[in-house]
């Protein structure tokens, strides 16, 4: 009674009462399991490995507060900035050649050709089947003496690098392997080409656009949030290389770390050397790089990318 | 949304026939810039195609081929005499089939888990009321950024006090507490069915349990379906976690098999090959089978996201 005196009676809140309530307590039951995951998975570990990245830490031994000490290491330490290097290297050449060949394929799929399904399934298959296998396979396909690569090249009179036992060739031949994956960026391309409505082709033919015109006044516009979703989601996986290389160069990141990309190093500072902290900090340093690469590429996207009048549906 | 299909090309000759008798000398030009444009894609497909069908050919006949063709140069694309043998020989090196079955209870367990949990916080995100629950999805998007890696020390430390460490347990345990990007993807797609029928369920008395269980979720099986054959591709091919987590020969996966292989029998591409075959054979069927649900999960994700 008091408080209706203090305060103006509230009538939604009335309202809400016993129903608001119970619904209230249903969305925490409906989310409980991924919020203790969040927890215990994700949200806790990422502040946890903060603290771990300013210890000295085994594992075995109680963890030792050095401060700043791992990050004063890390940028004085030459493998960092050479795992860097590679990493940027693996990203700044396979994204663009990835999103390029990925569009250039939907294009060509998105003619009205016979046989395109078979041509979808071919391109698309093998970034379906990712992984270990296919790591073996293009190890042997770049085989310098029995590989398949070397011998079509030797077909049009080219002597073949040795490939993964080159310092030159290793990171181009993990480059050329990713190419071959490039797949799923190009479903995601042909179904944006596809949401594209015809009345603007036509309208453009209306207009006197040839079929340059056309591709440039209409069909890059219209696809340009689709290459922005492409560039983010391959940016992100390219930093995060580590099964292929792993796979490929026998954990070593060879030859002479040519191949030590960012994630072999994170890896081997933990679980070869076991230096928690270390390790940790160098994640962080990753998160951050991924971090601000997103954050630019949404603040050039401004430019670029090109927005409908967003509807209700916001699609 | 039909990708490519028989109706649009019947559709375009019909037009074609309709109006090729009245050809001018402009429209003779548009058709002769469209044959150009359809030659150059032709070319374009054809030489592609056969590029990226040739790595799967050349593992296929090599895992074929008796020791002695395997280092032949120039090589042959077809080996004299089909050798399965090695597909055998190759199984049977390594206890391959223990691997498997460690994968197969990874995989099974954590698609399920998946399952289960994303659409229970997905259903909770898309359909009710609670005070934060906003600021609650910001964190699952916030949590689709954050590389893998950052959450694996703590993680690593964690299951290693708990004692985990070479058990399957940090490989599938996480699973059941929901992944972001499922949350995500199936709350989008929650969004987009009829509250109505939320409602109506509501005045019969349905409890919001039963609503998730016998409408929403019937209703949603395309989008389950992308999310279980996501999640069965990852976890089948993953690598990382098992090699952080596993030392134990018993408890290794296909892919420690695999890499394990390689380490002991270097030279013998055939029957790494082979074994790598088999390894992508339940990969490969489910692709055959549900090409089209993959197909237009993709699209879902790639443009909703």
């Amino acid at each position: 009674m008091q408080t209706t005196a203090l305060t103006p009676p509230k009538k939604p809140k009335r309202k809400m009462g016993k129903m608001a309530r119970r619904e209230e307590l249903a969305f925490w039951l409906f989310i409980l399991p991924w919020f203790i995951g969040f927890i215990v998975f994700s949200g806790g570990p990422i502040v946890a490995s903060m603290g771990i990245s300013l210890t000295e830490y085994s594992i075995l031994q109680p963890p030792r507060f050095i401060g700043l000490e791992n990050y004063n290491l890390l940028f004085n330490d030459e493998l960092f900035y050479r795992s860097v290097f590679n990493t940027v290297y693996y990203v700044g050449v396979s994204v663009p050649l990835g999103v390029t060949l990925a569009f250039l394929m939907a294009i060509a799929l998105n003619q009205k050709l016979r046989g395109q399904t078979w041509f979808r399934t071919i391109f698309y298959l093998p970034s379906v089947v990712s992984g270990i296998a296919v790591a073996l396979l293009w190890g042997w396909l770049l085989n310098p003496d029995f590989g398949l690569i070397n011998y079509m090249l030797s077909l049009v009179g080219i002597q073949g690098p040795k490939w993964l036992y080159s310092t030159t060739w290793a990171m181009p031949s993990i480059i050329l392997m990713s190419l071959w994956g490039v797949g799923g960026s190009m479903v995601v391309f042909l179904a944006g080409l596809q949401g594209i409505p015809e009345h603007l082709y036509e309208a453009a033919e209306l207009d006197g656009a040839g079929e340059w015109g056309k591709f440039w006044n209409v069909t890059i516009p219209m696809i340009s949030p689709v290459i922005f979703f492409n560039m983010i989601v391959t940016i992100i996986f390219a930093f995060q290389i580590f099964d292929q290389v792993y796979i490929m160069t026998s954990g070593k990141g060879g030859p002479a770390n040519a191949t030590l990309v960012y994630v072999l190093y994170l890896y081997r500072q933990g679980f070869e050397y076991f230096k928690m902290g270390y390790a940790s900090a160098l994640a962080l340093i990753l998160f951050l790089i991924i971090l601000g690469i997103t954050v630019f590429q949404f603040a050039v996207a401004r430019r670029w990318v090109y927005y409908e009048g967003n509807d209700a549906t916001g699609n | 949304m039909a990708i490519s299909g028989k109706t649009v090309d019947t559709k375009q000759e019909q037009v074609e026939s309709l109006r090729s008798p009245t050809g001018v000398g402009l429209w003779q030009r548009k058709s002769f810039q469209r044959i150009v444009r359809g030659i150059f894609a032709y070319i374009f497909l054809l030489v592609g195609s056969t590029l990226f069908i040739l790595p799967l050919l050349w593992m296929f006949s090599t895992s074929l081929k008796p020791d002695v063709e395997v280092f032949e140069f120039p090589p042959r694309f077809l080996p004299t005499s089909w050798d399965w043998n090695n597909y055998y020989l190759a199984w049977t090196a390594l206890p391959f089939t223990r691997y498997l079955l460690n994968t197969c209870i990874v995989t099974f367990s954590n698609v399920l888990g998946n399952l289960i949990s994303c659409s229970l916080a997905a259903y909770g995100f898309a359909r009710l009321r609670a005070r934060g629950s906003n600021v609650l999805f910001i964190l699952v998007l916030a949590t689709m950024m954050v590389p893998f890696q950052v959450t694996l020390i703590p993680t690593f430390i964690l299951f290693s006090k708990l004692g985990w460490v070479n058990t399957l347990l940090p490989l599938t345990v996480p699973a059941w507490f929901g992944w972001a990007f499922s949350i995500f993807l199936l709350r989008q797609f929650f969004m987009g069915l009829p509250r109505e029928l939320d409602d109506a369920a509501r005045i019969d008395g349905c409890s919001y349990f039963r609503i998730y269980w016998n409408i929403i979720l019937p209703l949603s099986k395309p989008a389950l379906a992308t999310i279980a054959i996501f999640g069965f591709i990852g976890n089948w091919n993953n690598f990382l976690g098992p090699l952080v987590y596993i030392n134990k020969q018993e408890l290794y996966t296909l892919a420690l098999g695999l890499n394990l292989f390689r380490g002991q029998y270097v030279t013998y591409y055939n029957q790494l090959m082979a074994v790598s075959i088999l390894s992508l054979a339940p990969i490969l069927i489910i692709f055959f089978f549900t090409q089209k649900t993959f197909i237009r999960g993709i699209a879902l994700t790639g443009i909703k996201g």
